[in-house]
């Protein structure tokens, strides 16, 4: 199956970051390795699913029909008492995927490029040479196998370990993470899934929200994520919500998954001697809507080209590898951290302020804020508040929220 | 105080594990392993569990 266990790279987890890594570095003429604890690459779905234009367009990759299966025009925001504010665009505006094949379909690009994937292989154990990470010791269906690389790369996801194993602290803390729940479902009735539909409320879904993510015209992601130091769990709230909703109503439940969301803002440092972080376990996730998929892409492409000049000049010490934190935080770092800042906003407001905020703005109206120059913006937002006075409780929140905090 | 797992209710996502402050909890191939003498039952585990299979109880 292989004939060898040395290689320049040896990345740990095989999800988006991890494989699309791996096929990067096969095209720097590097050997890599990518090892995955789980059966099959691309389950179980731990993910809404969804991926929007900007990322095919950043990424340079064309969504494929195989697993890129709804197209989405835009998104449906529902307030607590059902008001819809619809933001829909004239053109697609992303995809929704099978995540499943579309990470098999990264692995199989990853192969073909010249990369290694083992399945249900276990890391036991970090190999280190002084400060240096050197490698993985791994049960591998039942055999112990040792692999040892120029470079470790932990694209672990969530759980993070293998990153905590070299002494990385990339832990996630209770206040910076989401709970998620999900249901993939058959037999729904959507009145437009050309849309993602997003369903707010402190009662829906406390300091998150509840979306539908259509993959067909009765079959969708359907979800939850929710500040995960809430007391009561992700599946209670998704599972009362699902009760009520008519938009499930006679609907069956054919898979179940979930899982963390590292949400609080991505890591400073990702890299240490021998070892970089990628993906969730960087915290690479919008802090906004939790979506993590393409960052995690994107970010491989500037840890492999940062790796791949350190792997050749012989020096992979973590002040060598420490660009990929500079370029990384340049490139998407401080744009994020201002979302935070959002998020924290966000995670004040009430069921009525979430209420005046729909009452205020039409879809169309939100686009144009989001996507006009500074002055077009505080012009349309100075008309509103004087229209929506009490818009200003909700200014004044968002002020006051601290991205520190 | 320790922590538990229903393993009924366990989806294995692993979400625990990434906020386990002391890293007491590691999921294996199928199943989350509880190292009990790292836990301090601090619950970090349980809150974030989405499934409600994790739970701190008094015990060994």
């Amino acid at each position: 199956m292989f004939e060898k266990t040395d290689y320049d790279v040896v990345i740990v987890g095989g999800g988006p970051a991890g494989l699309w890594s791996a096929r990067k570095f096969a095209e720097e003429g590097l050997s890599a390795i990518v090892i995955d604890k789980k059966q099959e690459i691309g389950v179980p779905v731990r993910c809404g699913e969804g991926l929007g234009n900007t990322w095919f367009n950043r990424l340079n990759l064309t969504p494929d029909p195989d697993w890129a299966v709804q197209e989405m025009y835009g998104a449906a925001l529902w307030s607590p008492s059902g008001k819809k504010l619809e933001i829909r665009f004239p053109e697609v505006s992303g995809y929704l995927l099978e995540r499943r094949i579309f990470e098999k379909d990264l692995a199989r690009r990853a192969a073909r490029a010249g990369a290694e994937i083992v399945t249900k292989t276990y890391v036991t154990d970090a190999i280190k040479e002084g400060t240096f990470a050197r490698g993985v010791k791994a049960r591998m269906q039942g055999e112990k196998v040792e692999f040892t690389g120029k470079l470790v790369v932990a694209a672990d996801g969530f759980e993070s370990t293998i990153g905590r194993m070299f002494g990385l602290q990339n832990q996630q803390t209770l206040y910076h993470s989401d709970s998620g729940y999900e249901y993939e479902m058959a037999g729904l009735k959507m009145d437009d899934p050309d849309l993602i539909h997003l369903y707010f409320g402190n009662e829906v879904a406390p300091r998150g929200y509840v979306w539908i993510f259509p993959k067909g015209k009765d079959y969708a992601n359907v979800g939850i994520g929710i500040g995960a130091d809430n007391p009561k769990t992700a599946k209670y709230y998704l599972d009362k919500w699902v009760n009520s909703s008519p938009v499930c109503k006679g609907a069956s439940i054919v898979q179940v998954n979930g899982g963390g969301i590292p949400v609080g803002g991505m890591l400073k440092n990702m890299v240490g001697d021998g070892i970089m972080l990628v993906g969730d376990a960087a915290h690479q996730v919008s802090p906004i809507h939790g979506g993590g998929m393409g960052l995690a892409m994107e970010a491989s492409n500037v840890m492999v080209e940062v790796a791949a000049k350190a792997i050749k000049a012989g020096n992979v010490s973590e002040a060598a590898l420490s660009e990929y934190n500079t370029t990384w935080w340049n490139l998407r770092g401080y744009e994020l951290e201002k979302l935070v800042r959002i998020r924290q906003l966000f995670e004040k407001l009430t069921d009525k302020d979430m209420e005046t905020f729909a009452a205020a703005f039409t879809g169309p109206e939100l686009l144009k804020f989001a996507y006009s120059d500074k002055i077009t913006s505080a012009a349309l937002a100075t008309t509103k508040l004087i229209k929506h006075p009490s818009l200003l409780k909700l200014a004044l929140k968002y002020l006051d929220a601290d991205p520190k905090e | 105080m320790k922590a538990q797992c229903n393993t009924d209710k366990c989806i294995y996502c692993g979400a625990c594990v990434g906020v386990c402050p002391v890293g007491a909890l590691t999921l294996d191939e199928t199943r989350i392993v509880i190292d009990k003498k790292k836990c301090i039952g601090c619950g970090a585990c349980a809150k974030i569990c989405p499934a409600g299979a994790m739970t701190v109880k008094e015990g060994e």
